[in-house]
């Protein structure tokens, strides 16, 4: 069974809610339209075509457009060895879709991780809470309106976060639509410095 | 002859008894002993553990064990990235080393945080602890480490020890 | 003169009241028991908060983070290549795998991974293979410590310092190695590397015959790691182990043989598949890995395109200007290169934009990059899918039920690493 069959048959069970199978690179993707129906697209794609394995549950974030938040399955089955990415899409103001701990229990740590990198929290999840940074720390690191260098926040006795300096970093090309001189990696100023901090020498972006 | 003189020695004339300044002794017997107490957190922990390990042998300069009990060593050796979320936890540790103590920051990341300048890093672990040495390199290779070693070993050399105790101000002549 | 004392000797009866009336208050209590951060055998910045009655552990609960760097997010504010030496720094333990985990990433979402040139591939492989001896030494030797065997953990040391060497001579550095690039390698290797690497497969099976005399049917290790931390087939596979945990379960799954990237699928050797399930199977699986990677090592080293010292002069990258930087002799002097390295520096590969998940086999496990592009030099989302945060997260179910003695001997068995955990 190929990855392009096993598709085929989740369209066929699910009909329109699913996506046309995409390929890219020799994957499969397909596109979930209903968030809601995703532990049952899930059990079918374990029990009946055998996807025992999940590999790794990702979120994107679509800064600008809505819906903001995609969530990415990525489904393994080690009897047939084959793989499928399954997306499904979460709007800003919902930022919740269903846990898939029922079907596989590695989803545990990666929903996990999704709700304190993004803010997207997994209903039906037992214990929702963060992982890599510590409870009670305010903000969801990997939003793109984040920015690298962090905010402060002061949590006493548990952590403190700082502004890193980035003194003109990241060294990295804009990806902007203007010219090669404009998107090429300068020391730039950030927008809301303090007038007198920066060095004059420095040009501004 | 220079203050930090540490000790004349002649076995014709002495014998087996050696005359030197207490300091000196005291400064001798700390710095040949310096156990450290590793505070391994990333890939500096691996060159740190090199250097313990046969090649690179750190116990031929004093620093026989590494003792991961505070109470039990006298230099931390901050090998590897300090997160925010770990900064309490090593400030707590070194507050529990017994004095005297001193700090390496080992590598990039724990002198000033290294290549990862984002939310999570603290920029340096200086910024919640005092650190005697700082070895540059990512990571340092284990002969930097003991060149560090070395160099505190120095420093540790010129402390003036009994200068500083506070008990006996009066015997040497400064009231309080 | 000695002293007088009273002593008081009451009937059985009332010494046995007495004792329950004492055990009453102690029984029923449990003990937390935080396995802090900062711990010898915890093998990196790892905490577990465990509830203890008496020496049994009955609930455990990991706490990762403590090395959280913000490396998805770096990624997305560095080109393809900037990125190189933070993937070193992942699973600090194998640098060199990861290094080629993530170019064949990079390569897939290009379309070229399997278009390299062959002895760029047989290079990969070699360096994949020496990392993961290198990552099972290490992981050996510090599980023998934490066990108590202390000798072990010196000689693997000594070995690793062999690769430590190798490593060196081809990419300048001993640990954080940043050997491939976009395309290729960063160099080839020297003249008398291939020669080095047959030297240290003649030491390493010496010594690694010593070490299985040392532990393997020792008495003691035997007893400490014997059905200790039983991961059954069907759990292994619901909580997404891989690697040698996936397979010391039962599961014969290697991505090596599964899904064959590079010059694998050219290469004969065999998968170690445990039974069951227990520490010393994960530890037997090790071994038997380092011994199947010399296998591999010396079929390399019959089998590479040009030779050891490359007489032919074969190319270790991809000869196309949009994706290697070119020689520099061409960029001082043509324009077309120059423009190329100018784009190459500034803006990074341009990558056409999709999105793509490349899993690696790892010395830990399955190392995977889900790589989002919206075109450009700069990946839109890097997602790192990392082994050790994968297995760690069988600890809550897998620790209750065992003796607090035993929680080196897990640890130490599923071999973690907490830089590519936390990321």
């Amino acid at each position: 069974m190929t990855a392009l069959e096993s598709a085929n048959q989740i369209k066929v069970q699910f009909g329109d809610i699913i996506s046309e199978p995409a390929e890219f690179r020799g994957e499969i993707s397909l596109k979930l339209a209903d968030a809601d129906k995703l532990v049952e697209v899930c059990n079918f794609a374990k029990k009946t075509l055998g996807f025992d394995f999940l590999v790794d549950i990702t979120s994107v974030d679509n800064y600008g457009e809505d819906p903001r938040w995609t969530v990415v399955y990525h489904l393994r089955s080690l009897v047939h060895n084959v793989e499928l990415r399954l997306k499904t899409d979460v709007s800003e103001e919902k930022s919740a879709l269903p846990s898939v701990l029922s079907v596989w229990r590695t989803a545990n740590w990666h929903e996990r991780e999704i709700y304190d990198m993004m803010g997207i929290r997994c209903v039906g999840h037992p214990d929702l809470r963060r992982i890599l940074m510590w409870e009670g720390y305010p903000y969801h690191p990997l939003r793109k309106d984040f920015p690298l260098a962090g905010k402060p926040t002061d949590l006493p006795g548990v952590a403190f976060t700082r502004v890193t300096p980035m003194e003109g970093g990241p060294f990295v090309t804009l990806p902007t639509k203007e010219d090669s001189i404009a998107r090429e990696p300068r020391v730039r100023v950030p927008e809301d410095a303090e007038p007198g901090v920066s060095d004059k020498r420095l040009v501004k972006k | 002859m220079p203050m930090q003189s540490e000790y004349a020695y002649d076995s014709k004339i002495e014998g087996d008894v050696i005359v030197t300044r207490v300091d000196a002794a005291l400064n001798w017997f700390r710095a040949n002993s310096v156990w450290p107490m590793p505070m391994g957190l990333a890939c500096c922990a691996i060159e740190l553990m090199a250097v313990g390990a046969s090649r690179f042998d750190i116990s031929r300069f004093g620093s026989e064990v590494m003792r991961f009990s505070p109470r039990q060593s006298d230099c931390m050796i901050v090998a590897g990235t300090v997160t925010y979320k770990m900064a309490a936890c090593v400030k707590r540790i070194y507050d529990q080393m017994s004095e005297p103590k001193w700090v390496i920051a080992m590598g990039a990341c724990a002198s000033t945080g290294g290549m990862y300048r984002s939310y999570a890093t603290l920029q340096g672990v200086d910024n919640i602890i005092p650190v005697d040495v700082y070895v540059s390199g990512c990571p340092p290779r284990p002969e930097a480490v003991l060149d560090a070693l070395m160099k505190l070993q120095g420093k540790i050399k010129k402390e003036p020890v009994l200068q500083d105790l506070v008990a006996l101000k009066p015997l040497l002549g400064q009231n309080q | 003169m000695a002293q007088v004392q009273d002593i008081e000797i009451r009937d059985s009866a009332t010494r046995a009241a007495q004792v329950a009336e004492e055990l009453q208050d102690v029984q029923g209590e449990k003990m937390v028991l935080n396995m802090g951060p900062s711990h010898p055998a915890t093998h990196g910045v790892l905490r577990i908060v465990l509830e203890l009655d008496g020496e049994l552990i009955t609930k455990a609960d990991p706490d990762v983070g403590y090395l959280h760097r913000g490396d998805e997010k770096i990624a997305e504010n560095m080109t393809y290549t900037q990125f190189i030496p933070y993937t070193d720094r992942l699973d600090y333990l194998a640098p060199l795998a990861n290094n080629v985990a993530y170019a064949l990433a990079v390569e897939k979402l290009l379309g070229i991974h399997d278009k390299l040139p062959p002895r760029c591939q047989y290079i990969r492989v070699m360096c994949c293979e020496l990392a993961r001896i290198s990552a099972h030494l290490l992981g050996l030797g510090a599980f023998a410590m934490d066990a108590g065997a202390i000798t072990v953990f010196l000689l693997t040391f000594t070995e690793r310092e062999k690769i430590y060497n190798l490593a060196e001579a081809a990419s300048g550095a001993r640990l954080t190695t940043s050997y491939t690039r976009i395309g290729g390698l960063a160099r080839d290797i020297p003249p008398t590397w291939c020669a080095q690497v047959r030297q240290f497969l003649q030491e390493f099976a010496v010594t690694l015959a010593e070490t299985e005399t040392l532990l393997t049917r020792n008495r003691i290790w035997v007893d400490r790691l014997r059905d200790v931390g039983v991961v059954s087939k069907a759990m292994a596979i619901d909580y997404g182990l891989s690697g040698p945990n996936l397979r010391g379960s039962g599961v014969e799954y290697d991505l090596r043989k599964a899904q064959p990237y590079l010059c694998y699928s050219d290469l004969q050797f065999d998968i170690p598949v445990g039974s069951v399930g227990d520490s010393y199977d994960r530890y037997l699986v090790r071994m038997e890995e380092m011994r199947q990677s010399m296998r591999i090592l010396s079929q390399c080293l019959e089998k590479i395109p040009g030779g050891e010292v490359n007489a032919s002069k074969e190319p270790v990258n991809i000869p196309d200007g949009k994706i290697t930087l070119p020689s520099k002799l061409k960029v001082l002097s043509s324009m077309e290169e120059l423009i190329h390295q100018f784009m190459l520096v500034t803006e990074g590969v341009n990558c056409p934009p999709g999105e793509i998940y490349f899993g690696h086999e790892n010395p830990k496990g399955e190392l995977g990059f889900y790589i989002n592009s919206h075109g450009g030099g700069t990946p839109y989302r890097l997602k790192i899918r990392a082994p050790s945060f994968v297995n760690l997260s069988i600890l809550g179910e897998l620790l209750p039920g065992c003796m607090i003695s035993d929680v080196p001997v897990v640890l130490g068995s599923f071999d973690f690493v907490m830089g590519e955990s936390d990321r």
